[in-house]
């Protein structure tokens, strides 16, 4: 809402600076998001007004005069391609060098002396575009009469307008006089109303049209009122620049007044061509299936119930509260006009509004639910109006059709809930008179400082439509006083038992478990397109993703089942930055399944958290210290076992041949305790080539958080005693076939009772070793939590595991 | 036999030292401890000759003969020890070019996102607040109407939402992605009763086009206070302490009213500007300014929605964006930086 100063001092008489009256209409919650100064760019010295002495034409060109100006004792002549220059006119003047608006560059210059045809022109008379502050640059802009020759014209059009943020609870914010009452609410001052009464000469307003309404709920109120003999032309200069100011194009007068109204209290109107009424009757019912109406915006739209429609005894001639239509529309010819200033209810004008994609400013006032008493007093001020713009005679009375009427509202507040609320109580008078201030009435029966406390009963002001609440006049109270004038204190009321949080304590030591491991963390979108789902491999055997009903691009349609197509993505789009550079990332999200039947919340999705992490190109940066090679399935493996590790859980890995995923000889499934944890392995070669990424090797591992967390239901952590007698090492080397798996050679190990930890540190195949063998090395260190083995005992225990591998793995001992 | 005097004791200390300068071996190092302090050293020749001299003498020779001794013996283990050091690294010529750079140790990090809200839920936590995680696929239910939005309410066109295709013959298309945390009030109100003092971090979804300034995806912090005798002064003061605790001492912090359906009376807070200390630039719209959050007193009728009698209880809420808090303590102008996740954003500390 933009509100132009001079408009707001028509009512109320402020004359603090603009930037402390914005600041205070900000702290109080009418936010001005902006101030935008009329005439801050007019230099005082080069730009005044002036009058127009006489003008004489132009001895080399028709359509060029030669006006002599008075600027106040000085007496200078231009050439003037304006056709409404006249003598006698008060006009804006610029001297040489004065910063205007060029419409032929476009752009703001300063004004360079001219010779035109011959004539030399010491300046020159302004259009409303030169100056800024219309579209007109045809003519010249004419003043008011009371501009005084000479004066700097900032001082006679300058202005500053309030760019008014309107929160939607606060329609009445949404005119002038809506501001100016808490302009006069933050300065002490009194907002005066608008004029109402105007001459009443026409024929009484029942004689001329007959008003009905259907549905008193979808139509609270309808005001109306006839002017007769009324000349449709331009509006004048004054209501002209109170439109452009605040973004209006003026139209005509009957039109420009119900748009200054509708700025000025709030309340929407219309003006009908009375004639073009059929059976001079007024009825305000919901649309019938498909009945078409042609609009004001040239649009014919189809509607249907329970959209509210003006009709005339057969036709719908209005879409109420949103647009007029063009059948009954004033035009230059109209002589007799039927001004409507109706109520109506917001969430049926919201719902047609959206329904046809048709929001206007009489839309948006009355879905945000503008009080009925608006009608009657904008209607009245309209009439009055447009008498003085346009002529005419003026029914008699004025309908005011009140179905919907409701006791008038009352609100209380009590010292007992303000200081429950605000922790502060301000006080009944310091209350009541804030309240006043703002045009709240008392309701009578309030009562004073009794043993209760006090007890303070209000009626709103006609304009506000949001106070229904005891906290309702609380905030009234505070945001006027102002919040500063509330306490600042902790709190102490007694904190609530601590809930564990196993699982996210373990998401979180796992976040750092990864970045400890070199890792960065990615973050990414839980959009994502079948493509991406299906080039990841993600579909095959899991359900159907969520879709987005109103999706933003087409690739965001579904939520993800899997954040591998994401990483993929994320990899991709930094290696098109930096080949060169080894990447490690991972992500911790969400993935959105469909629904668990034993979910207690039947129907939302199952947001399951995931791990992914991906390693690809050099296993470090580039150094002179060696060539280090490329980043591989153990890579991966090496973050999980971290990650594992630090989360106390020990994993198995199996080899997972079936998974499309990954290559089929380099991919292992993860399980911890028996449960299948995730996968870890090199991506697919034809999955990299989806994502641009041929030619790579990349590795990956995805974890399901969930399972980690059943597997590892003990979360704390803890220490033991070291043994008390020593350690021994010794190595074993063995040959067995090349199919077998070193974990299973080492399980087999690790069975003995005295074996405390085994590692395979050596794998060979080649010269020496049999064909189809393989050769294993392993450091197996033994201890006992009974005394310091012997090397006889040792000697015993390797041979009995030598034993066991032998038998069950057919291995042998390398010589 | 030399007579023991100040000028004898000097210059055997003069000599001595000089000598010492220039033994390079062990071997002349003993020769050299022989020569003055051992048995027969020129030293302990004249302090064995302070025995002639009378009392007063000896006992102001004896001193400086003394001083002496120790120097020497203090010379002496220094010097021993740099030669050993010297012999130890003699047979072996490996020094390296410390200047060239060491292993290129992979490092990594957490996302600036992650990090923010650690920090922003730790500034809560240590006021007694408690974490807590919700859904964000929601119903309408609880982030719209539980909040006092109901359907075809203006206010909400102040949440553009993202709809997930899923159709109720009741309640036509109910389920959507967050708009916002606050869903999370009456879900956490429904499952326990009061004192509640919760924090929630979370995503959050907007049908928005993406710019500098605005993402369709974000995290957003809620925060939920609710007992018997919790005031708007509250609320006032623990902003104050997170916002002191966030910031620093030195920002200045300002309530002003704003509109939220859901509380009553509403706040916003801002901090004075980190860019222009409150004088007005580009950052803070020439306001001085810069919003944080918005908050307010818990809306009876969200109260009563979960079956909370609000003239027993009170409480407040307070919803704050944790990218734009980030953007502001770091400096970052564009929030797109956040979730392109490129690793040159991503590595920075
Ligand atoms: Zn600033």
């Amino acid at each position: 809402m933009l509100v132009p100063l001079s408009w707001l001092k028509e009512y109320v008489p402020v004359d603090i600076p603009t930037a402390e009256l914005a600041h205070r209409l900000t702290m109080a919650g009418v936010e001005v998001g902006g101030i935008k100064e009329t005439g801050a760019e007019w230099d005082p010295g080069k730009v005044v007004v002036g009058e127009v002495v006489k003008v004489e034409p132009h001895p080399n060109a028709d359509r060029l005069t030669l006006p002599t100006v008075d600027l106040g004792g000085e007496a200078v002549t231009v050439v003037c391609g304006a056709p409404n220059v006249a003598a006698g006119q008060k006009i804006a003047f610029a001297r040489e060098g004065a910063r205007l608006f060029s419409a032929r560059s476009g752009r703001i210059e300063p004004l360079r002396a001219a010779n035109i045809r011959g004539v030399k022109s010491a300046g020159m008379v302004c259009s409303a575009l030169e100056l800024g502050i219309g579209d007109d640059h045809h003519g010249i802009l004419v003043l008011d009469e009371d501009a005084a020759p000479g004066m700097p014209l900032v001082h006679h059009l300058g202005d500053a307008v309030l760019d008014v943020d309107v929160t939607p609870n606060r329609p009445d914010c949404l005119s002038v006089l809506g501001v100016a009452h808490e302009v006069a609410a933050l300065t002490g001052l009194r907002a005066a109303e608008p004029e109402l009464d105007y001459p009443e000469e026409g024929d009484p307003i029942e004689d001329q049209v007959s008003v009905e309404i259907a549905d008193p709920h979808l139509c609270p109120r309808y005001a109306a009122s006839v002017i007769a003999g009324v000349r449709v032309e331009p509006s004048p200069r004054w209501l002209q620049e109170a439109l452009e100011k605040v973004g209006q194009r003026p139209i005509s007068n009957i039109v420009d007044v119900t748009n200054y109204v509708m700025l000025e209290y709030g309340q929407p109107l219309h003006a009908f061509d009375v004639e073009k009424l059929k059976g001079a009757r007024v009825v305000v019912r919901p649309a019938r299936q498909g009945e078409a109406l042609a609009m004001l915006d040239g649009e014919t739209r189809e509607l249907s119930p329970p959209m509210l429609t003006i009709a005339d005894a057969h036709d719908a001639v209005a879409l109420a509260g949103v647009m007029g239509g063009s059948e009954t529309a004033v035009s230059d010819g109209t002589a007799n006009i039927l001004i409507e200033s109706a109520n109506f209810d917001p969430v049926n004008t919201r719902r047609t509004a959206r329904a046809l994609r048709l929001g206007t400013e009489a839309s948006y006032r009355f879905e945000r639910g503008i009080r009925a008493e608006l009608a009657p007093r904008a209607l009245r001020r309209a009439t009055r109006l447009m008498l003085e713009v346009a002529g005419g005679r003026a029914s008699k009375g004025i309908v005011d059709s009140y179905p919907g009427r409701r006791a008038a509202p009352t609100a209380r507040v009590t010292q007992r809930r303000m200081k429950q609320v605000l922790g502060v109580d301000f006080g009944s008078e310091k209350v009541e008179s804030t309240l006043a201030s703002l045009g709240f009435e008392p309701a009578g029966d309030s009562k004073g400082d009794g043993a209760q406390g006090w007890d303070l009963r209000m009626h709103p002001p006609y304009w506000r439509s949001d106070i229904a609440i005891e906290e309702d006049l609380i905030e009234e109270v505070a945001r006027i006083v102002g919040y500063d004038a509330v306490p600042t204190t902790t709190l102490s009321t007694p904190i609530p038992h601590p809930q564990p949080r196993p699982r996210e304590d373990m998401r979180e030591e796992l976040r750092d478990a990864l970045a400890a491991a070199g890792m960065y963390e990615t973050i990414s979108y839980p959009l994502t397109s079948l493509k991406t789902l299906t080039d990841s491999e993600a579909l095959a055997g899991a359900p159907d993703p969520l879709r987005v009903a109103n999706p933003m691009s087409a690739n965001m349609q579904l939520l993800r089942t899997s954040l591998r197509g994401s990483m993929l993505e994320t990899l991709a789009s930094n290696l098109r930055v930096s080949t060169g550079k080894g990447l490690r990332l991972f992500e911790i999200g969400r993935v959105y399944l469909p629904p668990k039947e034993e979910s207690e919340e039947r129907g939302l999705p199952e947001e399951r958290e995931v791990v992914v992490g991906a390693v690809t190109g050099p296993r470090y940066d580039l150094t002179w210290l060696a060539d280090s090679g490329d980043m591989d399935f153990f890579d991966a493996k090496g973050m999980v076992e971290a990650a594992l590790r630090r989360l106390r859980l020990s994993a198995a890995y199996e080899p997972e041949a079936a998974q499309p995923f990954m290559q089929p000889g380099k991919a292992a499934a993860v399980s911890c305790n028996g449960k299948a944890v995730g996968l870890v392995g090199e991506v697919g070669l034809e999955v990299l080539e989806r994502f641009d990424l041929g030619g790579r090797r990349v590795a990956m591992f995805e974890l399901d958080l969930e399972s980690l967390h059943r597997a590892a239901p003990d979360q704390s952590y803890g220490y033991r005693a070291i043994g008390r007698f020593p350690e021994s090492e010794r190595d074993v080397a063995l040959i067995v076939d090349s199919g077998v798996a070193s974990a299973h050679v080492q399980a087999i190990i690790d069975r003995h009772k005295l074996v405390k930890s085994s590692i395979p540190f050596d794998i060979y195949a080649g010269e020496g070793v049999p064909a189809g063998k393989k050769s294993l090395a392993f450091r197996v260190t033994y201890q006992s939590d009974r005394g310091t083995l012997t090397a006889e005992q040792i000697d015993r225990a390797q041979a009995g595991i030598l034993r066991q591998l032998s038998s069950k793995l057919g291995a042998a001992i390398r010589m | 036999m030399v007579v023991t005097s100040l000028d004898n004791i000097e210059a055997v200390r003069v000599a001595a030292l000089a000598e010492l300068e220039s033994i390079e071996t062990l071997e002349g190092l003993e020769r050299w401890r022989v020569s003055h302090v051992g048995r027969n050293g020129d030293l302990t020749k004249l302090l064995r000759g302070l025995g002639s001299l009378d009392p007063e003498s000896r006992r102001e020779m004896g001193a400086a003969g003394n001083r002496v001794k120790a120097l020497f013996e203090e010379r002496l283990s220094v010097k021993e020890e740099v030669l050993k050091r010297a012999l130890l690294y003699a047979s072996v010529d490996d020094s390296i070019d410390v200047t060239l750079p060491g292993w290129p140790i992979p490092g990594g990090r957490l996302h600036p996102t992650t990090r923010m809200v650690r920090d922003l839920c730790g500034a809560f936590v240590s006021m007694g607040f408690q974490i807590m995680e919700g859904p964000e696929v929601e119903w309408d239910r609880y982030n719209f109407e539980a909040l006092n939005i109901p359907r075809d309410h203006p206010a909400r066109d102040m949440w553009n939402t993202l709809w997930v295709n899923y159709a109720d013959e009741r309640e036509g298309r109910p389920m959507l992605l967050r708009t916002h945390t606050s869903p999370m009030q009456a879900r956490i109100m429904e499952k326990t009763s009061p004192p509640i003092r919760v924090v929630v971090p979370g995503k959050c979804y907007r049908y928005e086009a993406t710019d500098a300034t605005h993402e369709w995806h974000f995290v957003q912090i809620e925060g939920l206070a609710v007992d018997r005798g919790i005031t708007f002064s509250d609320l006032k003061g623990t902003l104050y302490e997170f916002a002191r605790r966030t910031f620093g001492e030195e920002r200045r912090v300002r309530f002003r009213c704003d509109y939220f359906p859901f509380v009553e009376p509403g706040v916003d807070m801002s901090v004075d500007c980190f860019a222009c200390d409150g004088g007005g630039c580009r950052v803070c719209s020439n306001t001085g300014w810069i919003e944080i959050l918005g908050a307010g007193m818990v809306h009876p009728r969200v109260l009563e929605g979960v079956g909370y009698d609000p003239s027993i209880y009170t409480g407040f809420a307070f919803g704050l964006g944790v990218e734009r808090i980030a953007m502001l303590k770091h400096g970052i102008e564009d929030i797109r930086s956040f979730y392109s996740n490129d690793v040159r954003f991503l590595q920075q500390t």
